[in-house]
């Protein structure tokens, strides 16, 4: 039996920040950060939105184009963020109200840093091959905290992508995924702390680029694949260099990353990251392409799966906003109106 | 502030998550927020739940400077009566929008936001607010 992507939804929120706004409030030099870390600007939340917004417009994007489901026949909905607006009552459980899946589902939020959504993906795998439900959801959603002058302020930002998993009705086929978990402190936030903490340097060689590397590395000797088979490949995106990066060490080429890197224009969505990456990639894929993804969360783990996209993509990728329409949906702020908007939004 | 109680947010949530509304199945009369009774029918009516497309237009609006502790860190925001596409008037925000961009007339969609909230550690009410329509996505 098959299994893979029936349908998938975008969300990014329509406000930006430039690197120029952040820079000049803390007396940093603009330029060096656009350099070193590959990014321009970041999306910014509205003041009445947060991970359960943005994650139920993304979701009520991917069940446009999964036109064939009933929300009645998704079985499961999982969540995955790192910024769940309660602490104690799932997103999950306002997500699945809000698409009209109550009651008869499962539902449960996820957190793994920014890879708890592929987390989801290979769960609602397993429950729609092991014949338990016949579709599943996940989402990866973040409106991302940072510390007011920390380096993450330039990155951490705000978006969605929501994918439904089954068995027919595939526009990708998920022909295989492999995990790679490690103990690894290089982010975290601590119960009550306001915004997380990292190991700066630490967060690249032991702990990015040791699960991504290996992760994707394992999947393609499980599979027999190697990079030349896979017309694209999309990494985690805590900046514009580390995915480049990745890939080079993989043997990839710049044009199979370049159109996933969505990271340039609208930040680090944290959950959303890799799996907005991919959504950018099925919006312009053709059919019979293969994609690797490899997911990356702090703490650490990646999960990299080999994705194939079927003949069904071209119908249903245009019932639902593109990811390049929300990157280009943008209303600019300065760092005034954010520091407002990130102080009131916590309270 | 005032206290809501958590039954006063459930109470409510399904028909401000998926504008959910009813109809009359005997006249065809649509209602927000959903009734029980047709007011024409009477007890010949036949009410159903329905479920709105989320598509309409600005009836009338006015704009909020001096607004209720809940909603004073939105402030200036756009009210608005927004007349569904299936008839009924629905008092919403208006979203993605500055106050002087908005006019009668204006096709809007909805979506999901965040209400209000109780205080830092109160029940978050999430539902439908309006964003002014956009179709260009359908080129990209």
């Amino acid at each position: 039996m098959k299994v893979g992507i029936v349908g998938y939804g975008a969300y990014i929120p329509r406000y930006r920040i430039r690197v120029e706004d952040v820079a000049r409030v803390w007396g940093h030099d603009a330029e060096s950060i656009k350099s070193g870390l590959g990014i321009l600007e970041k999306s910014v939340p509205s003041l009445d939105e947060d991970t359960a917004t943005l994650a139920v417009e993304a979701a009520r994007n991917a069940l446009k184009r999964a036109k064939d489901v009933k929300p009645s026949e998704i079985g499961a909905v999982y969540v995955g963020s790192e910024s769940h607006p309660y602490a104690v009552k799932p997103t999950a459980a306002t997500v699945a109200e809000a698409l009209g899946i109550v009651p008869n589902t499962t539902a449960a939020d996820l957190e793994f840093a920014c890879k708890a959504a592929t987390a989801g993906i290979q769960a609602c795998m397993g429950l729609v091959k092991g014949g338990y439900i016949k579709y599943g959801m996940s989402v990866g959603a973040d409106t991302a905290q940072s510390a007011p002058g920390d380096a993450l302020e330039y990155t951490a930002s705000a978006g969605a992508a929501a994918y439904i998993i089954g068995g027919e009705n595939l526009v990708a086929e998920i022909e295989d995924t492999f995990s790679y978990t490690q103990d690894v402190p290089d982010f975290w936030r601590r119960e009550g702390a306001p915004y997380p903490r990292h190991g700066g340097r630490f967060t690249g060689e032991p702990a990015y680029f040791e699960h991504v590397i290996k992760a994707s590395k394992g999947l393609m000797e499980k599979l027999g694949t190697n990079v030349s088979d896979y017309r694209y490949a999309v990494f985690h995106m805590p900046n514009g260099k580390f995915p480049l990066r990745a890939a080079k060490i993989l043997g990839f080429t710049t044009e199979q990353v370049q159109p996933s890197l969505v990271v340039e224009k609208i930040g680090n969505t944290y959950s959303g990251s890799s799996l907005l990456g991919l959504a950018a990639v099925l919006d312009i894929a053709k059919a019979g392409e293969r994609i690797l993804l490899t997911s990356y969360g702090s703490g650490a783990g990646s999960d990299s799966f080999s994705i194939r996209v079927t003949d069904l993509i071209e119908e249903r990728r245009n019932l639902a906003p593109s990811v390049r329409y929300y990157i280009e949906r943008k209303e600019y702020i300065d760092y005034a109106l954010y520091a407002r908007s990130k102080c009131l939004y916590r309270g | 502030m005032s206290h809501i109680a958590p039954p006063a947010h459930w109470r409510r949530a399904k028909e401000r998550y998926r504008l959910l509304g009813s109809k009359c199945e005997s006249c065809g009369s649509t209602f927000f927020p959903p009734t029980k009774v047709c007011p024409k029918c009477r007890r010949k009516g036949k009410i159903v739940q329905t479920e709105f497309s989320g598509k309409g237009k600005i009836y009338s609006y006015t704009i909020i400077h001096s607004a209720p502790k809940m909603f004073e860190k939105y402030t200036p925001y756009i009210l608005a009566l927004v007349e569904l596409e299936e008839g009924p008037k629905v008092m919403s925000q208006i979203v993605d929008c500055k106050p002087e961009e908005v006019k009668i007339g204006l096709n809007v969609e909805v979506c999901f936001r965040k209400l209000f909230e109780q205080d830092e550690e109160g029940v978050i009410s999430y539902g439908f607010k309006f964003r002014p329509a956009d179709d260009s996505w359908k080129g990209l």
